[in-house]
């Protein structure tokens, strides 16, 4: 299994998950550098969080334009798993791969606290080992993360079983539509996510409930 | 030839910012202010001199790179417009 992590000029959750994914997978993932026109068939990638380009014009609008993600879109579209974390999200949304917008805070504030999510969907390539409704804390650390789209896509989200995690009962930091914390494509291998299951993955962080998200994709694609 | 893009949030998108903004002139004491929404202005300089292709040229950028045309609206204008 080959894993690749991508790296922009401002992300800062790169080595994090890298280490995550070495834990699960017993292996380093290649770590892919933005101005790469070329990738590695990779099973898994991971679009870390972070604040590529400054945040410069949007969240994620310029990397999304960068030479490797065309490599990443590709690939994402031949069937590798693609998890976009935070700022990643924030990418996937905007090259295309997921819909909708991360827009800002509706409370106008960078937000960074634990959230109690409820995992919606354990049927994604990442959650299989969650229960269904299962809830859990992982901590956000974003200042748009009020995930948005129109009433079609989110009626569409619904129905195809797209929403991956929500935020759970009255713990919504943001603002964001229906409660999203997290949602995939209708084939459940590209999640994008704004809370960070890397910063509670080992028990010295607080926590190992993020940890499931790489051992679970790990089991899959093995 | 010079352009100016204006992009704003479409209606009935929320703009906290936009929302600040009203707040904080009230608070002020400016009375009648109904609304504020807050946008973008990007102005590019373009070696093209015709205005058609320069014009293409541009919506191409808007939807490419420069606005997100799930949340945002942008107009085009060329200088030497109305």
């Amino acid at each position: 299994m080959q894993a690749s992590v991508i790296v922009f000029p401002g992300s800062n959750c790169d080595r994090d998950v890298a280490v995550c994914i070495e834990a699960a997978m017993g292996k380093a993932p290649l770590m892919a550098w933005h101005g790469d026109s070329e990738l590695p068939k990779s099973d898994l990638i991971v679009l870390p969080g972070g604040f590529s380009y400054g945040d410069y014009l949007r969240c994620g609008s310029m990397a999304a334009n960068s030479p490797i993600m065309r490599e990443v879109v590709a690939q994402a579209k031949k069937g590798a798993a693609v998890l976009g974390i935070c700022n990643g999200f924030q990418v996937l949304t905007e090259c295309g791969l997921l819909p909708g917008v991360l827009m800002q805070n509706k409370g106008l504030n960078f937000v960074c606290r634990n959230t109690r999510l409820t995992v919606t969907n354990n049927k994604t390539a990442f959650t299989a080992q969650y229960e269904a409704g299962e809830e859990i804390t992982v901590p956000v650390a974003h200042n748009e993360g009020n995930y948005f789209a129109d009433d079609d896509t989110l009626k569409r989200l619904q129905d195809e079983d797209c929403i991956a995690f929500t935020y759970a009962d009255g713990d919504n930091p943001n603002g964001a539509c229906l409660d999203i914390a997290g949602i995939c494509d209708p084939s459940g291998r590209i999640v994008g996510m704004m809370p960070h299951p890397e910063r509670r993955a080992e028990t010295a962080l607080g926590g190992e409930d993020g940890k499931r998200m790489f051992s679970g994709i790990v089991e899959a694609l093995s | 030839m010079k352009a100016t893009i204006h992009i704003t949030l479409k209606n009935g998108v929320l703009d906290p910012q936009g929302k600040a903004i009203e707040n904080a002139l009230g608070q002020l004491g400016f009375g009648g202010v109904d609304e504020v929404r807050q946008g973008k202005l990007i102005e590019v300089n373009l070696t093209e001199s015709d205005p058609k292709r320069a014009e293409a040229a541009l919506t191409d950028m808007c939807e490419k790179l420069l606005a997100n045309t799930v949340i945002e609206n942008y107009q085009i204008h060329l200088d030497g417009e109305a």
